[in-house]
């Protein structure tokens, strides 16, 4: 007990390794933040030409998306960071993790939002376009508000997804949260700092996933 | 007026009403093999009330809904207002503010309450500032009836509250004409009565009206013309007591005896 206590929970490492595990945590909140709007507007764009671009663009979409949900998000951001430099174009980590997310992330926020605008009845945009409203803002005042409305569950449990897919970007050396705690790892042998990390994550996380489960129960309750 | 006087057979408006406000000709529609329009005129002249009767897949829905272009005729013309409806020229969101239109299942936007459902195009699509549009919506709701019901959502309204709520919605645009698909098809038989009072006050008001309809008491009460419709072909038209009393068509005859029996 007291080895296990030694290895995961050890409070001198904790102390020590904070600096570099408090880094860490503000490195992915800020990844976060940039790879869920990349990714909603990716998802966006491509559920509106999903649903409402001519019928080769609809195609189009639907190859892209189904594309870029079948590659792993990780064999992506590595072919991003360390393939592209082949051809001789260098997108750094940073724009290998916002590139790879708005493609990946874009792709299922884009399913998400499809499903949602294919859920509202045709009636609505026809009322919108009989009082002289056009495409554009029957969409955006009539349709999309509605649209987001029905899949609000799913679109929080995506984010839930995409804040813990950051993660990743530690292979292309961002030093977020599980990057850090792997270093400070290294160089204490002790496993403690990455304990922390899946703390730091719950501790993060958990109010969304009280979220979804309140609004899942909200939408079952108003069927 | 520059348009020939429209002979009968292309239903000429009833003496003594106003220029013609819709003029639609030759309107073919199809849906792959199926022709579901074939080559149909109808004139609707100011003030007018016409109504339109005929079996379910007679086409007089179809017919409505090319009447603001909600449908995309495969041939023929239509001048609303003066304006050449199926120009490519032609910048259809103008030309629908002119046209209002009420559905058979209201269609009001579930996520605004009834006062933001009036004021959306008016904020959108005419530009009035917020006070102006909340002033202008109040007094719709107010014309049907609603004034106490501004600030309740669709879901919290009875479904002839609700369709009261859309012709609201497309009369605050100040429409040169309104065309009705069915209004009054939804809704539980106690609540009928309220939608075609407001219809009817619209009518006496002066409004240029189409109506697709099965209520044909309110037909024979009100309408200045009907017009029947069969396998997308206009059979014929005239004043409600000769539409009703005394059709010359076989089909028609066929299909009033049938509707009064229910």
């Amino acid at each position: 007990m007291e080895e296990f206590a030694f290895a995961f929970l050890n409070g001198d490492i904790l102390r020590e390794a904070w600096p570099i595990l408090w880094q860490g945590f503000l490195y992915t909140l800020a990844l976060a933040a940039i790879t869920v709007p990349l990714g909603l507007v990716g998802g966006v764009v491509l559920a509106l030409l999903s649903t409402s671009g001519p019928r080769a663009i609809r195609l189009a979409a639907a190859g892209w998306t189904d594309l870029f949900r079948a590659i792993p998000p990780l064999v992506l951001l590595v072919f991003l960071y360390a393939g592209l430099p082949f051809a001789g174009i260098d997108v750094g980590a940073w724009g290998a993790v916002a590139i790879g997310f708005f493609l990946n992330t874009g792709a299922y926020y884009g399913e998400v939002l499809r499903a949602g605008i294919e859920s509202v009845p045709r009636g609505q945009m026809e009322a919108a376009r009989s009082t002289g409203l056009s495409r554009g803002q029957a969409l955006r005042y009539v349709i999309l508000p509605q649209a987001v409305r029905n899949v609000l569950p799913d679109l929080v449990s995506n984010t839930l997804e995409v804040v813990k897919l950051t993660s990743i970007a530690s292979v292309v050396a961002l030093p977020e949260l599980l990057f850090q705690a792997r270093q400070a790892q290294n160089a204490t042998y002790n496993a403690t700092p990455i304990v922390a990390a899946a703390v730091a994550y719950f501790l993060l996380l958990w109010p969304l996933v009280r979220l979804i489960s309140r609004l899942e129960n909200k939408a079952l309750a108003g069927r | 007026m520059t348009s020939p006087a429209p002979s009968p057979s292309r239903g000429a408006p009833a003496p003594g009403l106003g220029r013609p406000i819709v003029d639609a000709r030759g309107l073919w529609k199809r849906y792959g093999p199926l022709a579901v329009l074939k080559g149909v005129d109808l004139s609707v002249a100011e003030r007018e009330l016409v109504f339109i009767i005929g079996p379910s897949g007679s086409g007089k829905s179809t017919l409505l809904r090319c009447l603001n272009r909600l449908e995309e005729p495969d041939d023929g013309s239509i001048h609303v207002d003066g304006i050449e409806l199926l120009s490519p020229r032609t910048d259809i969101n103008a030309a629908r503010r002119r046209i209002g239109m009420v559905f058979q299942s209201f269609n009001l936007y579930p996520h605004m309450t009834a006062r933001q459902n009036v004021m959306l195009a008016l904020r959108k699509v005419l530009r009035q500032d917020r006070a102006q549009a909340e002033a202008v919506a109040a007094r719709a709701l107010e014309r049907v009836g609603l004034a106490e019901r501004m600030d309740h959502f669709p879901a919290q309204l009875s479904g002839g509250q609700q369709q009261r709520v859309a012709i609201a919605r497309a009369i605050a645009l100040e429409p040169r004409v309104m065309l009705f698909d069915e209004p009054t098809s939804a809704l539980d038989p106690e609540l009928v009565g309220g939608v075609l009072n407001v219809m009817r006050e619209l009518r006496q008001d002066g409004m240029t009206m189409v109506v697709v309809s099965h209520e044909m008491a309110f037909a024979r009460a009100a309408a200045d013309r009907v017009v029947f419709m069969a396998d997308g072909e206009k059979l014929e038209e005239g004043p409600p007591a000769q539409i009703f009393g005394e059709p010359r068509h076989e089909r028609t005859r066929a299909f009033i005896r049938q509707i009064d029996r229910h």
